[in-house]
């Protein structure tokens, strides 16, 4: 499975399937989050450029944004995670992921990292 | 300096241990010229019975409500207030306090807000409340910018009289995003209707007809009240998506305008986009029921820019006050109290009434009406005010706004037909 | 907005609370897990053949608890047994002040003369009340050396509003377009953004990690040309309980810019009566009056926040000011004061505060005042010096009014700065101000203030060595159990917000 993930300097994980790509936080953000206690999830239909913040994770003390490595159209969210947000733990075929966009730029997917390099760069934040 | 509990060789002492031989050595970093050489203009510390005799001279230049006739309302009103809330807030372990961020030793504040927020729940008829805001103007404001969040449009309207400082607050508030009040009925940039009930002018409203427009157009319906007794004999406003308002009139004294206490209550599926603080329910590493503020990834301390509100904090102990009086008061005691307003101000209608040259206007009210007189109101507040009569509060021309409450006696009443003949 | 969640279902079966008491600790049910009694805690008269005038049907049935009065003080008391408060002991809050609350403020505030006057009287009536204003205003004026106030902002935050409000007027009536940045430095408290988010503006963050303070490189590069720039916020002694050395210049370069500099005022306990914010060049700040003036914090509010302006912004502030003509007082609106950013609250402010800290005002006179500053930064000093072997510091001294210290000595035996302050509250202290400023990992900030004794702040160093010293000796783990001996124990913060449950249950 994870031979088909990238990620991204800001801990998100992107599954990509034919032109959508799936996403999801990396174990590492959620380490560093805590215990999650809610996801806002964003509107199907909605357009978003690469870089936008698409979704908020909050643990107790912490609200952090998601943003999409890819610019394109929400095409699902994953509405059982705001009900069971044990799910965020999960891999992406296993109900992981946030949400899912239609991929408009296959090139927005080049600059990202595999899971090698993700390790090592998060290996150098210490 | 009964204030300070450091005597010199305590103050020698720590100096020693720091490190320095006179406290303006730790003061290295500031500025020559920002130290003051000199405070001339103030005077030198006081003992306590100095400082009371001052204040007290203040305070008895001032025309309190016990003096004699009192007929003011207009947002801020004179109720009684039981001798065991005033005892309640003075406590040390109340009004000490901090705000409580450490649950475990926090538990009488936090426990007191659930009861305050589940207090306003109920007479609001909403789902959930937040654990107050600075006052009722200002919790309009938080209305109406919640609603601009809420539909992502930036336009408020308001349907019937708002009080005028709820008006003017509600502009600065709104002035600065852009955004624009207008008078009348939504259209499809609506942000919210705004609805005082009772309004400015002491009418009680109904909200069926505006949820329906509302539902039309897509605005939330914003409902303030600004005499909280009045939900004792008024149908709580369900229709509304949000509550607010002020909650001075029970417990707290009206204080030339503060503090007072201002409550905000709204459906359920707002609740990420509320203001201030919120209180929930849960357990103790050992299984124990307990109380801790929660949600807080909505307010300023975590989302900074983003957050729903700058406020930080709440009213806690006029929250306080209020949640002792209506635990005194009761569901039978509240409903006496609000029936027995509204029938103060029954009396005081017919017999201004009966007053040549003066008429009754609203034709519904619960404890505050407007009446016409035959000269402009102002001038009728200065002279009757000169004659120890606190008459109410002028509008234009000569309509003045009266209110009644369960302070009100005959004697009062008769007092003023008198010298308003 | 995505997920709708029901309000958890508790049922008193599930949930309940059993009225025991052990010794001195007492547990107490909710008001509506008690039976309803047929009588309320008020003896009142029903007004019987009352026809309502309100046009609207009367209300049902509201959903009340119903006990008499003895009940009812019993209740609140036994509650109040499970709270800290600064009557009971040391609350070294960082950024908090909190300090000694004397009960002559409480008394005067109480006077028939101040609580019983409405705030739409006529003015005739109530000279007395706004002489108290306007002297409280002089006397902010004269310890800031910023002559214009307005009284009226209910809260520090609504100070920082009223502020910000303030200096957008400024730009708005002097007719200066395209200025729409606030610089804040990274460590500033969260409400400096969100306030000045409200008033739309964007907000540009300074970098102070370095040195804990601002520089002016940091701050130039912050500026660039400095035409979009509005103003600044900063917080003087900044949030590290350091003194900005560099401030004067920053001020000048930011005036020189055509921005104004906006003081948050969270830290006017180091300066009060010793150091005047107008001459390091704030244009507008904020005065806590429940922090420097010690009206009590009473578990959350009521605060008042006041602010003080230069003579050039005082046209701009809120309405409404008291003035005074020849010997008569009045309150000035926005038909007097056309050039006002208009009205923030309703009525004149929190003036049960005003009563409150002017009296605290006069107690210690201009005298007494400059000796608060200086006790406070002794006392701020005398721990850091006590402690810095202990614990980390991560700036050098002096420090200001607090002091700033983290767990970077202690986080890798596994005790951490959350782990400090519960153990702290078993040993009978309020905890210092946790995880504040953000800039610094595992801070604790701790502001003992001018009213303990050095009796009282030797114990709470005491404390502090003796968990420096169990972690050094390898006995770190009891610390995550803390605290045993409160009425609670460590909270589920993460199930209060998943399942929020957030009132009673309408249908019990």
């Amino acid at each position: 499975m994870s031979d088909n993930l990238k990620y991204t300097k800001e801990h998100e994980w992107v599954a990509v399937e034919g032109n959508v790509a799936a996403i999801g936080i990396t174990g590492y953000a959620q380490e560093a989050l805590g215990d999650l206690v809610y996801v806002e999830l964003p509107e199907i239909g909605k357009k978003v450029g690469k870089g936008d913040n698409f979704a908020v994770v909050e643990s107790v003390k912490t609200a952090a944004e998601v943003y999409t490595p890819v610019s394109g159209e929400v095409v699902a969210v994953n509405t059982a995670m705001a009900e069971d947000l044990e799910l965020i733990k999960k891999p992406a075929n296993q109900n992981g992921w946030i949400a899912k966009i239609k991929i408009e730029n296959p090139s927005d997917l080049e600059g990202l990292m595999d899971e090698k390099k993700y390790k090592e760069f998060t290996d150098g934040l210490s | 300096m009964r204030y300070l509990p450091q005597t010199k060789q305590s103050r020698a002492a720590m100096m020693k241990t720091v490190g320095v031989s006179s406290v303006d050595a730790l003061f290295r970093d500031v500025p020559k010229d920002a130290f003051i050489k000199c405070l001339a203009d103030l005077p030198q510390h006081k003992g306590e019975l100095a400082v009371e005799r001052e204040l007290g001279a203040c305070a008895n230049q001032n025309r309190a409500a016990p003096d004699g006739p009192f007929f003011l309302g207009a947002g801020t009103y004179y109720h009684h207030i039981p001798s065991s809330v005033d005892y309640i807030i003075q406590r040390s372990e109340f009004l000490t306090a901090y705000t409580p961020y450490q649950p475990e030793i926090a538990q009488g504040t936090l426990q007191m807000i659930f009861e305050f927020q589940t207090f306003i729940s109920r007479l609001t008829g909403q789902d959930i409340a937040n654990a107050s805001l600075y006052d009722g103007a200002t919790s309009c404001a938080e209305a109406a910018l919640m609603a601009m969040r809420v539909t992502k449009r930036n336009k408020v309207v308001l349907a019937t009289p708002l009080h005028p400082h709820y008006r003017s607050v509600l502009k600065a508030y709104m002035g600065n995003l852009g955004s624009t009040l207008a008078d009348g009925a939504p259209d499809g940039e609506t942000a919210c209707v705004i609805i005082q009930s009772p309004d400015f002018h002491g009418a009680p409203h109904a909200y069926d007809a505006w949820r329906k427009k509302c539902d039309e157009t897509g605005a939330l319906l914003v409902v303030v009240v600004n005499e909280i007794v009045s939900l004792g004999l008024l149908p709580a406003p369900v229709e509304a998506d949000i509550v607010c308002g002020e909650a001075q009139s029970i417990g707290l004294p009206m204080s030339f305008g503060g503090p007072h206490l201002g409550f905000f209550a709204c459906k359920e599926k707002y609740l990420r986009q509320m203001p201030g603080r919120l209180c929930g329910m849960t357990e103790d590493a050992d299984g124990r029921r307990g109380f801790v503020l929660t949600l807080s990834t909505r307010e300023q301390h975590i989302r900074r820019e983003k957050a729903t509100s700058n406020i930080c904090t709440n009213q806690g102990l006029c929250a306080l006050a209020f949640t002792v009086h209506m635990s005194l008061l009761g569901e039978d005691g509240f409903r006496r109290l609000a029936k027995l307003n509204h029938e103060a101000a029954c009396r005081l209608a017919d017999a201004v009434s009966k007053v040549k040259g003066v008429k009754v206007l609203n034709k519904t009210f619960f404890n505050e009406f407007v009446v016409e007189l035959s000269k402009p109101a102002a001038e009728v507040v200065e002279t009757l005010a000169a004659k120890g009569i606190i008459a109410g509060y002028a509008l234009e021309g000569n309509q003045l706004l009266m209110c009644a409450t369960e302070m009100t006696t005959d004697e009062d009443i008769a007092a003023l037909a008198e010298v308003l003949a | 907005m995505s997920a709708e969640r029901k309000i958890e279902t508790v049922t008193t079966g599930q949930n309940e609370i059993i009225e025991f008491n052990r010794g001195l600790l007492y547990e107490e049910s909710l008001l509506w897990e008690k039976e309803h009694a047929d009588h309320p805690g008020v003896d009142l008269p029903a007004p019987e053949n009352l026809k309502s005038r309100t046009g609207v049907p009367d209300r049902e049935n509201i959903g009340l608890p119903q006990v008499s009065e003895p009940q009812v003080l019993r209740h609140f008391v036994k509650m109040s047994t499970w709270n800290y408060s600064i009557d009971h002991g040391f609350f070294p809050l960082g950024s908090c002040t909190m300090k000694h609350n004397p009960r002559l403020n409480e008394k005067l505030a109480r006077l028939p003369g101040f609580a019983q006057i409405h705030p739409l009287q006529p003015e005739s009536t109530v000279q007395g009340a706004l002489k108290l204003m306007h002297e409280l205003q002089h006397w902010l004026a004269e310890l800031t050396g910023l002559p214009g106030v307005c009284l009226a902002p209910a809260a520090g935050a609504h100070g920082e509003l009223a502020g910000i409000m303030t200096i957008k007027r400024a730009h708005e009536m002097k007719g200066n377009k395209g200025r729409n940045v606030m610089l804040i430095p990274d460590s500033a408290h969260g409400t400096n953004p969100a306030t000045a988010a409200m008033c739309g503006y964007t907000v540009k963050s300074i970098s102070t990690k370095e040195t804990g303070r601002l520089t002016v490189a940091a701050f130039k590069e912050a500026l660039g040309d400095g035409k979009d720039v509005a103003g600044m916020m900063v917080t003087n002694p900044n949030t590290c309980g350091l003194f900005e050395t560099e401030i004067q210049e920053i001020a000048k370069l930011l005036h020189k810019a055509g921005g104004y500099f906006y003081c948050d005022g969270a830290n006017f306990n180091a300066l009060v009566g010793k150091v005047r914010p107008a001459d390091f060049g704030v244009d507008v700040m904020h005065i806590n009056l429940h922090k420097t003036f010690s009206t009590p914090h009473g578990g959350g509010g009521p605060g008042s926040g006041p602010i003080c302006t230069t003579a050039e912004l005082a046209p701009y502030v809120p309405v409404p000011t008291v003035v005074k003509n020849g010997e008569t007082y009045s309150l000035q609106w926005e038909k007097d004061r056309p050039e006002t950013l208009g009205q923030l609250k309703g009525f004149q402010g929190q003036f049960g505060m005003h009563v409150r800290a002017l009296s605290y005002m006069m107690s210690h006179g201009a005298d007494g005042l400059k000796q608060v500053a200086e006790d406070a930064v002794l006392g701020a000093n005398y721990i850091m010096a006590s402690l810095k072997n202990d614990f980390h510091a991560p700036f050098d001294g002096p420090c200001m009014h607090e002091c700033l210290l983290t767990d970077k000595n202690q986080k890798d035996a596994g005790v951490t700065t959350l782990d400090i302050a519960k153990a702290l509250c078993e040993k009978g202290f309020h905890p210092m101000t946790v995880y504040f400023p953000l800039v610094v990992s595992g801070a604790m900030l701790i502001e003992p203030t001018e009213t303990e004794s050095k009796d009282s702040i030797d114990r709470f160093i005491a404390a502090m060595k003796e968990f420096a010293a169990d972690v050094r000796e390898g006995d770190s783990e009891k610390y995550h159990a803390f605290p045993e001996s409160t009425p609670r124990r460590r909270l589920d913060e993460v199930k209060a917000a998943r399942t929020p449950v957030l009132r009673w249950p309408s249908d019990i």
